[in-house]
């Protein structure tokens, strides 16, 4: 039997039209397009046009687009790239307590080096306040980078409140868009970022293909030095069928992306309607409705998030979670624990991610196998058997949360 | 990812549960970490006459907890103090390597409870 897959998030299949459009560049057009010779001119106008299709994505100018091989990197070059040429303006930077490790990592590594960081909180919903970032802004503050949606629980972030408070304030603005690029809708003039973060594999495009957006007129300085690709923004031999394919899922993301949202949102409201109703003490995390059209999280009381998984994959169904246990890191979520979630609801996360390949079929195989999973977990519980005898001591134990000193 | 012994104890586990009366009951972790087990035994003639456990927790957790358990019913109470955490990774054919605190927690928790029961007795 077909496996129902709701992990889109960590890895999606390519979608064909890309795929075909990537083939012939690992072999029949294998030039470099910084060849001056024929094959060189094939792989040039291929570069040139996923440019331009990753720039109309953004109604972005396509020099503006730098390519890059993920979005971790971006993020990289966003934040480093910025801290590197504003440095003699100020060493304070602002990041919302949600953000992607490699936002969060890359700013507490600079925080070690001489710069000031400064973590801006965000409500219940995961909803990071404008003006909360309004009041982190110092004179001295040369960045501020919050995501345009958040991975884990799919809010979408008040992005052209939070730029407008940047420009205000005359200071730079990036945002994550990895989750949200090729999903929603993201106009770059509009939201009045400067530069902006995406990813080809959220869109049906291959993993290893990503891009940076810089607006006009700012210049950071590489971090990967040698050659002079992209124009001296990244050294390294481009990975043509890689830029092909995000072109390629760019341009389809943009013609595709209302009839997408409209079938992910459909799918979406199911399992948040339905599920609540089928698991009792199951909670929705992050924003109800303002949230990624293809993203349904969730927190299952008493139960913990690893074991879930295990139970569901042996049904064939593939699902994430930020349970402490579920990551290398033994570290529960920081976006949920963030959002105020207690620890121990934190750990049993559920996060599924549709893509348009998904079905209702799917979204029925899940709701049906997730009632008997929970139970059984539940029955084996230490907590649940407390809560079932003693509810006024099981609250206490949540209220009292110790720390982890394993 | 795991060992087909783990996945095994883990999808089937063995003394799930808890017994009414028990003579010793000890309880390891918190929610905060991610794994918190309790486990209860039953004594007679110097014996663990029966083992039951709760867990929350991850697969590991889970299969350690039963491995523990197995392992534990029908030894007298040296002989159950004597499980070392290595013994219970072993049996259950290895553990990955960032697991393997879920087994120092299995132990942990059924020398809790046997001590639990010497100290009652003693009182």
């Amino acid at each position: 039997m077909k496996r129902a897959y709701f992990d889109h998030a960590a890895g999606t299949p390519v979608d064909s039209r890309v795929l075909g459009a990537m083939l012939p560049y690992f072999r029949e057009q294998f030039g470099n397009p910084q060849s001056i010779y024929g094959e060189g001119g094939v792989a040039k106008a291929a570069l040139d046009l996923s440019r331009r299709q990753v720039a109309r994505l953004l109604n972005a100018e396509p020099e503006e687009i730098i390519f890059t091989a993920s979005g971790s990197e971006s993020n990289n070059l966003a934040l480093k790239g910025i801290a590197a040429a504003r440095s003699d303006k100020g060493r304070h930077i602002v990041i919302s307590a949600i953000e992607h490790v490699s936002v969060q990592s890359t700013a507490r590594t600079l925080g070690r080096h001489g710069f000031q960081v400064t973590e801006v909180p965000v409500d219940d919903k995961g909803v990071v306040d404008p003006a909360a970032v309004k009041a982190a802004i110092r004179k001295d503050t040369i960045v501020v980078s919050v995501m345009a949606a958040n991975n884990e629980v799919g809010t979408i972030q008040p992005l052209a409140e939070i730029a407008g408070v940047c420009r205000e304030a005359e200071t730079l603005f990036h945002t994550d868009a990895v989750a949200a690029c090729g999903v929603i809708p993201l106009d770059v003039r509009v939201l009045n970022t400067d530069c902006l973060t995406l990813a080809a594999q959220t869109f049906g495009g291959p993993k290893g293909a990503a891009a940076l957006f810089v607006r006009k007129g700012l210049r950071l300085p590489s971090q990967i030095e040698g050659g002079n690709q992209e124009h001296n923004w990244r050294a390294g031999s481009e990975n043509m069928p890689a830029i092909v394919g995000l072109g390629k899922a760019a341009e389809l993301a943009q013609a595709e992306m209302a009839s997408r949202a409209a079938a992910l949102t459909v799918l979406r409201d199911r399992l948040i309607r339905e599920l609540p109703v089928r698991v009792e003490r199951s909670y929705l995390t992050g924003h109800p409705n303002q949230r990624l059209p293809g993203h349904a999280s969730f927190c299952m009381e008493f139960i913990e998030g690893e074991a879930m998984l295990l139970f569901l994959d042996d049904a064939g169904i593939s699902v994430a979670s930020g349970s402490a246990c579920t990551s290398k890191s033994l570290k529960a979520s920081h976006a949920l624990l963030a959002m105020g979630l207690p620890h121990s609801l934190a750990q049993g996360s559920l996060m599924l991610t549709l893509s348009p390949e998904n079905t209702d079929d799917d979204v029925t195989r899940l709701l049906e196998a997730m009632p008997g999973i929970v139970r059984r977990l539940r029955q084996m519980s230490p907590l649940y058997a407390q809560f079932q005898k003693d509810p006024a001591g099981y609250a206490e134990r949540l209220s009292k949360e110790k720390e982890c000193h394993v | 990812m795991y060992s087909e012994r783990v996945m095994d104890h883990f999808r089937n586990p063995r003394n799930v549960g808890e017994i009414e009366n028990a003579d010793g009951i000890g309880e390891v972790g918190n929610p905060v970490c991610g794994d918190m087990m309790t486990f209860y035994v039953k004594v007679e003639a110097g014996r663990l006459k029966d083992v039951k456990f709760k867990t929350f927790g991850c697969g590991a957790a889970i299969a350690v907890s039963s491995m523990v358990s197995e392992m534990a019913v029908g030894k007298t109470l040296e002989e159950a103090l004597k499980i070392t955490n290595a013994m219970v990774a072993q049996e259950l054919g290895g553990l990955p390597p960032n697991k393997l605190h879920c087994s120092n927690l299995g132990a942990d928790a059924l020398h809790r409870a046997i001590e639990d029961y010497q100290r009652k007795k003693a009182s």
